[in-house]
Order: C-alpha cells, then structure tokens, then sequence
C-alpha cells in the first residue's frame, strides 16, 4: 500500500492549516443553533461539530475536535465544503462524501461535488480508517438534525 | 573500556540462562512473511502473541485425531480427550507453581475470570448462607488502581452498582508507578477485594505487590492480580505472590484465543457460589433445584474450549523448555536497548518507567503532536506492526494528558534489529507530518 495515496498533500494541507476551526456562537440570533459530539470508542478520537441555520441555508458549521491527520482533515474539508450551503445541497455532498467512504476505492469520486473531499479516495482503501474520516461527517448530521434539518444519520461512524 | 569483575562466588553475567532467538523465530511461521513489501516487524506482542508450530501442531492434531467431548464419554476418543484436557490443566497449574491442578479453572480469557469473581461476589452477596468473605453491601469497599485494562475496572464499577459497595483505587505516579503512599488509608477493615494488575499493559510497569498483599492479609480481605500481561514473561509463581487470585489468558501465551485462566485458592473456589448455570457444572439436577460440582468444574459451564486447552498446554510445555528466566533476561535486554534507542529520537516522550527495572518489554510513548494512528500507520506501510489508541486503558491515558499512545511490545522472537526498524520507522513518520 503506498502511503501518499493516504496522506495527500491536501489532506496534510489540512491537519496541519484547518481551516474554521473552533466553536463559534450563530451572528445571526434568530439562527437555530445545535452541536454533536462524536467519540471514536476504539481509538478515543473526538469532535465537536455545531451548526447554526435558519432552516434553509448552513450560515455556519464550527467545529473542534482531538485526533489523527485524518479526523483532523475531514472537519475541515466539511467545514470548507458545506459552511453557507442550502441544507439540501449540503446534504447531498454529505451523501457523496459517505458513499466514497463506503466505497473500499472503487468509487470514482467527483470534485466538482466533493472539492477537496476528493483526496479521501484513498482512505476508503484502508478499512482501520475510514471511520476516522467519518466521524465529522457523522457528528455533522447529528448536529444538523438536532438544528431542524435533515435527520439523524442511521449508520453510526 | 573498563571491565568490572564481579567478584567470585557472586552471580556472573554468564550464568543467566539464554537461549537462541534465531531458532526460536524459526518456530514462528508467521514470522516468515512480509507486510508492505518489508518484512514482518511485529512489535504488538502484549496486544497477542504469535504462535509457535509445536502450538499449531497440537490444535490441529486434537482436531484431527483425538476430537470427542470432554467429561461425559465413556468411548475411547472422549477418553483421549478429557486426558489430553485435564492434562493442559495440570501443565499450567505447575507453570504457575498452583499447589493443585484443581485451582486451574478454564475461561475464555482473563475478562471472563475476572467477572466471575466479579458475579461470585453478586451472587453470594444475595444469599445470607454465603461465606461472609463474598458477601458485598453498602459500606464495604473494592480497591483499583488507576494503572488498570478496562477489563479489569468495568466488572468492579458493575459489581459496586449492583451490591451498593463503593470503589476506590491506587493513583499512578508521574514516572507511571503505583502511588503506594496512600495504602493504609486505602485498604482497610472495610475493604473486600483489591484487585490490581501484575504488569501494566500500557505502561509495561511491573508491580512490587508484596506490601499490598501484607496489608491485604492484615485487614482480612482478597487479593486478585491480573497477570495478563506477566504469565507470559516473568517466571510466576502464586504461592510467592501470595495472591488469592489470579487471572491470565492464552493468546498474548503462544497460546490460541478462546482460552483463558482463573486460577483461585482451593478453599476459596470451593466457598464460591457458581457464575454460569448449566452442563458439566453440577452435583445432581431436579426441576425444582439443583447442587453444584466441585471446582474447578463449577465454573466450567458447557462445552468448553477443548482443542485450545490442550493447544495452552502445548504452549506452557513450549515456554517451559525455553525457559521463563531466560525469557525474562532476553526482554528485559531488549527494553534496555529500546529504551536507549528511543531516547535518540527527537520529540519522543516514554509514558511510564524510563529504566528498565520492575517493567516489562512494554513502551507505550508519544511522538510530538503526531497522533498515534498516524505514527501507527507509516510504520505499517514499512512492515513495523505497533498498537495505537487508549489500549483499553483510557484513565492511564487521562493520568498522562493524552487521548491515545503509541505501544511497541516485545515477547521471546523479538531481535534489536527489530526495534532498530522501529526507530528508523519513527525517524520517517516525522518526515511525513513535521
């Protein structure tokens, strides 16, 4: 197994300059505000995702978090990805996003929907890890839900 | 170079016993293969040990020859079973120095021991006719310690739940020791059990627990030690431990999985009301009550792990011939060596003891920021296998201020050059995130 094809300069890029990192309060009061808190039980990584909307548009997706390059990464990658986005677009790039996880690296994935998300092709190759990528994502449609949109993710990462 | 002469008539370096590794890794054919395009470097020996043909021989050749169940038979083939069965007994009773085979009960591994003292304790604190020593309620109090595998905190937090007895433990030291300071406060005339681990399987800490089990005595209650991680590279012997119980398990053995000890006192298995119901465990059954069998067969419920007894048993003969002394001599070398090499690298810092005196070949560490799935991962893609993440013992990492740790473990097939592609490992790991 070639180990750049896990770690990708952009997944790299992103642990070690993640991009909108920290809980944020909503600028706008009237925004329905929610988070999720997601533990990996088998290696103890964890993150916090908070989403603040209006029902209609993700105004903002704040997040923090403890763990390897590739937890790491994914939340920021989701926080570039979805922050502003309609929630059903934002929904469907989260479905993406599951479905080249799920993949075991046969799922060509798109950049125009997944943007950088593309580089975690590779990871879906490495079964122990997949769940690390997931764990944003996961926490992300908890916090969703728990905000007034979308439902609560039934696969558990 | 000066050369100390130790004087005659003391012990000389040369009289440690030794043995060949080279052809010792020979029995091993797993150690043959390659993992990435490099050789097999497999550092996770605490998480479970390789094991070794004359092993695999015997579970095949049960399978193959002797297969018939255990206790029940009067044919020939369950004949040659139940020997060959309660012949591993008596072999890892004599492995461990227990004063009868009888004391030797089989499990499924040390969790299971574990809670069945743990459910002993349960179910003679329900019956008033129980022996007093089992009998658990408010105000009575079972002692841990912060160095403990879940499996050896969770059965106690449930058992505290269920009987209203309250749980305290040992805190660990900065230099990942046994805080001793408090024990007198700790055990006490309340205290029911103390169950602590032997070795620490996070921290390689090897505990001096001779003091506790004073103290133990002194206040009339138990002791339990979890030698998981010591079976397998000390020599042990339960009538110097002066434990009570103790509880290990095959597979970090040479041994199969599936297959695990509980061996207790005699006097105190026989006042131990049964755990699991069912076959094999009992005197004489009507349907309105049953009577229960002797140990070690009491806690012996159902079917059990025949073929990977008699594989233990192939295992401790296997141990014992190399020899538990030598075996301990050849890791306690290679954590001298490990130890040396792993301070050359730069950002590298060892949870637990630093010099290798009263721990075993177990060195859990960090390695700067890098997160241990990330160090654990580059050194896979260069064959170098090491456990990452909290080892199932989340509360050492929470001492230490980590959520996860980086381990390498050695056992009787590990070589330096082993720990040299460790390092060398780590060096490229610092490459890639740094």
């Amino acid at each position: 197994m070639q180990l750049d094809q896990l770690y990708q300069e952009i997944i790299l890029d992103h642990y070690k300059h993640p991009h909108g990192r920290g809980l944020r309060d909503a600028d706008d009061p009237a925004d329905q505000v929610a988070e999720a808190h997601h533990v990996n039980p088998t290696c103890g990584d964890e993150v916090t995702v908070r989403v603040a909307t209006d029902g209609e548009v993700l105004h903002d997706i704040s997040y923090d978090g403890m763990g390897c390059s590739i937890s790491q990464a994914s939340a920021s990658v989701l926080h570039e990805l979805l922050r502003g986005r309609g929630a059903g677009e934002a929904f469907a790039v989260h479905e993406a996003f599951v479905e080249l996880m799920s993949g075991r690296g046969q799922v060509t994935p798109d950049e125009d929907v997944l943007g950088d998300g593309v580089a975690f092709a590779g990871v879906a190759r490495y079964p122990a890890r997949v769940k690390c990528a997931l764990l944003p994502w996961m926490a992300f449609k908890d916090a969703a839900a728990r905000a007034g949109v979308g439902a609560s993710p039934e696969v558990k990462a | 170079m000066t050369t100390i002469t130790i004087p005659e008539g003391m012990p000389q370096f040369d009289d440690v016993p030794r043995f060949d590794v080279a052809a010792v890794r020979a029995d091993f054919p797993i150690l043959d293969r390659e993992v990435n395009g490099h050789p097999l470097v497999y550092l996770d020996s605490a998480n479970t040990s390789h094991k070794p043909r004359q092993v695999l021989d015997v579970l095949t050749e049960h399978y193959a020859r002797h297969n018939a169940n255990v206790s029940r038979s009067v044919h020939t083939l369950g004949t040659e079973a139940t020997e060959a069965y309660e012949g591993a007994r008596a072999k890892i009773a004599a492995f461990v120095n227990a004063p009868s085979a009888d004391e030797v009960v089989f499990t499924k591994n040390s969790t299971e021991a574990i809670n069945i003292v743990a459910y002993a304790f349960s179910n003679a604190s329900l019956r008033p006719d129980a022996d007093e020593r089992f009998r658990l309620g408010p105000g009575d109090e079972i002692v841990i310690s912060e160095m403990e595998h879940h499996s050896n905190i969770v059965p106690w937090q449930l058992l505290a739940e269920r009987t209203g007895a309250t749980l305290r433990w040992f805190p660990v030291t900065d230099t990942g020791r046994l805080d001793e300071s408090g024990l007198d406060d700790l055990v006490t005339e309340r205290t029911k059990i103390v169950s602590l681990v032997h070795m620490s399987n996070i921290l390689g800490t090897v505990n001096a627990t001779a003091r506790i089990a004073d103290r133990v005595r002194e206040v009339g209650a138990l002791l339990l030690l979890d030698c998981s991680q010591s079976v397998p590279h000390l020599p042990i012997d339960v009538v110097d431990l002066d434990a009570d119980f103790i509880v290990f398990t095959g597979h970090k053995m040479c041994g199969p999985t599936g297959i695990g000890v509980l061996w207790g006192r005699g006097e105190l298995l026989a006042a131990m009301p049964p755990v699991l119901g069912g076959g094999s465990m009992i005197e004489t059954v009507t349907m309105a009550r049953s009577t229960f069998a002797a140990p070690p067969a009491r806690f012996e419920a159902g079917t059990p792990p025949i073929a990977e007894a008699v594989a233990l048993g192939a295992a401790v003969d296997y141990l014992a011939g190399i020899g538990m002394r030598a075996i301990q001599w050849h890791e306690k070398e290679l954590t001298a060596y490990a130890l040396d090499a792993l301070a050359t690298v730069p950002g590298l810092r060892i949870f637990g003891p630093t010099v290798p005196v009263g721990r075993g070949g177990t060195i859990s560490f960090a390695l700067g920021d890098i997160h241990p799935h990330d160090v654990g991962q580059v050194l896979d893609s260069l064959g170098v296998q090491v456990r990452v993440g909290h080892h199932c013992a989340k509360p050492v990492c929470t001492r230490f201020g980590v959520p996860a740790m980086t381990r390498a473990s050695f056992y009787l097939y590990t070589t330096t050059e082993e720990i040299d592609a460790l390092v060398g490992g780590l060096e490229q790991a610092r490459k890639v995130f740094d």
